[in-house]
């Protein structure tokens, strides 16, 4: 631009310290120091030393490590999952029917997410209860006697973590469903390709990087995720989350909480990197 | 399969059932909230045993409403609160960011821009412990060599803003970075040409041509604030947000006052959605 010959740029500077004070401070040296305290120890008189207790305790006891595998191929599932169920959507909502009825439904899928996780996991945990709506019927209609227990187990966890994840899944893929030519499908129509054909040859490949960014969401708010498993799952149903929740909320183990917090930030950075790399999709592609 | 092709009848069936089934199972929380949230039963769930406003008004010994509940007012008003102020927070510099990575060009950018999008691939929890931690060492090293003690480096009010705003920045970011692919930059150009400083055209040009994606922003973000559980609940001090008061009401205390509040969040939201319908057809 321009005002560059002038040398000093006063704009540019006014625009990149307020964005160079959020990245450091709330991002940057947060993370770095997430890191360093989990490598510290604390003698009893409060002074600290390096240590690897914390990733020792971690490896050792199979309680931890088996949440931390179990949590993050849970999230893999629930985002393959994600995407079975809202892909016929995504496709319904931008191809099938009207743009009238598309726009007003579209709005529908948004309400859940705006009216927030705990508002909605209780909504379900209101639904899948003893006394609660499912069962309630299932026993007035006769077809059960006594209430099936849905509440607290794997499969109320399943269907809150769903639940709650699955719109991010739905938008990106509608908007790049959104900019597929209908032209396309047609012309294969006409030269007698096959529905199967033309979903796996022309829209899965085409949607892939609206796919690609909504699993990467999915995937990151699912293994984060405290709310549904904590509420929603049973005593069995094991969450790496909660794991941090406790050391940081409970026994009061910071050094260790913060261990694990790190050790869940490599699974789902490398996770996502690893998605990233096989889609050959940058990460700013996934913000938009 | 698309509009202006011949389907079968039974592919046509099998669709729209589908499509039937999964939005009600998208309504079906929040229709069942809505009706429970006016069932006379001290019971959170069925069966129903008649219609009662007693959750939102009641003031008894038996029932307490939502609107005589002071400490749950007091956590709504908390979080509105919040919100207000990480919106602003994070419109002003989520603007600041993306006229930074649209318009300018520096060293360093591609870096810049891999942090100021991390926060989308970062789970809310581990902004929570980082930033706690971090503020916690920050507070004991200011008391332990200057005697100072800082409020807001303590699990406070300000606190949860700033952690809720690490992350709420990005999404203004992208909202307006967004908008701002579509400008046309001869727009400021032309200022510039007509003896307009830089700073001058961002405010008279830009800005307006950016102001309905940063209104747009502003009310995401206060809606991602609002909301918010996973980094709030490390940072939160003697004061809950509304999250995590309803978080420790469902671990600890169901009543149907609940009902009453996710009533009144869905209401809200839906109209909310429905005026943002509106507008959208009309300016269309």
């Amino acid at each position: 631009m321009m005002e560059n010959k002038k040398g000093f740029n006063i704009t540019f500077y006014l625009l990149i310290l307020p964005v160079l004070l959020w990245l450091i401070v709330l991002i940057v040296l947060p993370h770095i120091y997430l890191l360093i305290s989990s490598f510290q120890g604390e003698t009893d008189s409060g002074a600290s030393f390096f240590t690897l207790e914390h990733y020792e305790t971690f490896f050792k006891n199979k309680i931890y490590w088996l949440t931390f595998v179990n949590t993050a191929a849970y999230a893999i599932g629930i985002t393959v999952l994600a995407f079975i169920v809202t892909f016929p959507v995504a496709f319904y909502l931008t191809k099938v029917i009207s743009k009238k009825y598309a726009s007003f439904l579209a709005l529908l899928l948004l309400i859940p997410l705006w009216v927030g996780e705990l508002v909605t996991v209780y909504g379900w945990m209101i639904i899948l209860g003893d006394h609660g709506v499912i069962n309630e019927f299932l026993i007035y209609i006769g077809l059960i006697d006594k209430p099936i227990e849905m509440l607290y187990t794997n499969f109320s966890m399943t269907i809150g973590l769903l639940y709650v994840s699955m719109l991010f899944m739905v938008v990106p893929i509608m908007s790049t469903l959104e900019s597929l030519d209908d032209s396309l499908i047609e012309a294969a129509s006409d030269l007698g390709a096959s529905k199967w054909t033309i979903f796996t040859k022309i829209i899965i490949p085409y949607s892939m990087p609206g796919i690609t960014s909504g699993g990467i969401i999915v995937f990151m708010l699912v293994i984060g995720d405290y709310v549904a498993p904590d509420i929603l799952g049973g005593k069995s149903s094991l969450w790496f989350t909660e794991q941090i929740y406790n050391e940081f909320l409970s026994t009061l183990d910071w050094g260790q909480g913060a261990a694990f917090g790190f050790l869940l930030l490599m699974i789902s950075s490398s996770i996502i990197w690893i998605a990233l790399k096989l889609s050959g999709q940058k990460l700013e592609r996934v913000g938009s | 399969m698309i509009r202006t092709l011949p389907n079968s009848p039974l592919y046509k069936y099998t669709y729209r059932v589908y499509i039937t089934c999964f939005f009600i199972f998208l309504v079906m929380p929040l229709l069942v909230i809505a009706v429970l949230a006016f069932n006379d039963s001290s019971d959170i769930a069925l069966p129903w045993s008649g219609f009662t406003l007693d959750w939102f008004f009641a003031n008894t010994d038996q029932r307490t409403g939502l609107f005589a509940d002071s400490d749950l007012m007091q956590s709504i008003f908390t979080s509105i609160k919040t919100a207000f102020y990480v919106a602003t927070l994070s419109t002003i510099v989520g603007i600041a960011a993306a006229l930074l990575f649209e318009e300018e060009k520096f060293r360093l950018k591609g870096l810049l821009y891999f942090l100021a999008l991390a926060p989308l691939v970062i789970p809310g929890v581990i902004l929570g412990i980082s930033i706690l931690l971090t503020s916690t060492l920050a507070g004991t090293y200011l008391e332990k060599h200057f005697g100072l003690e800082v409020g807001f480096l303590t699990p406070s009010f300000w606190l949860v803003v700033l952690g809720q705003f690490s992350f709420g920045a990005t999404y203004v970011m992208l909202l307006v970075g967004a908008r701002l692919k579509k400008f046309d930059r001869t727009l400021e150009e032309a200022a510039l040409s007509l003896k307009a400083t830089r700073l001058q055209s961002i405010w008279y040009v830009t800005i307006p041509f950016l102001r309905p994606a940063i209104i747009g922003a502003f009310v995401v973000a206060f809606l991602i604030s609002f909301s918010n559980f996973n980094t709030t609940i490390f940072l939160i001090g003697s004061s809950p947000t509304l999250p995590v008061d309803l978080y420790s009401r469902i671990k600890f205390s169901s009543t149907p006052v609940l009902n009453a509040v996710s009533f009144l969040i869905v209401a809200f939201i839906t109209i909310a959605a429905l005026i943002s319908l509106f507008f959208n057809r009309t300016k269309k």
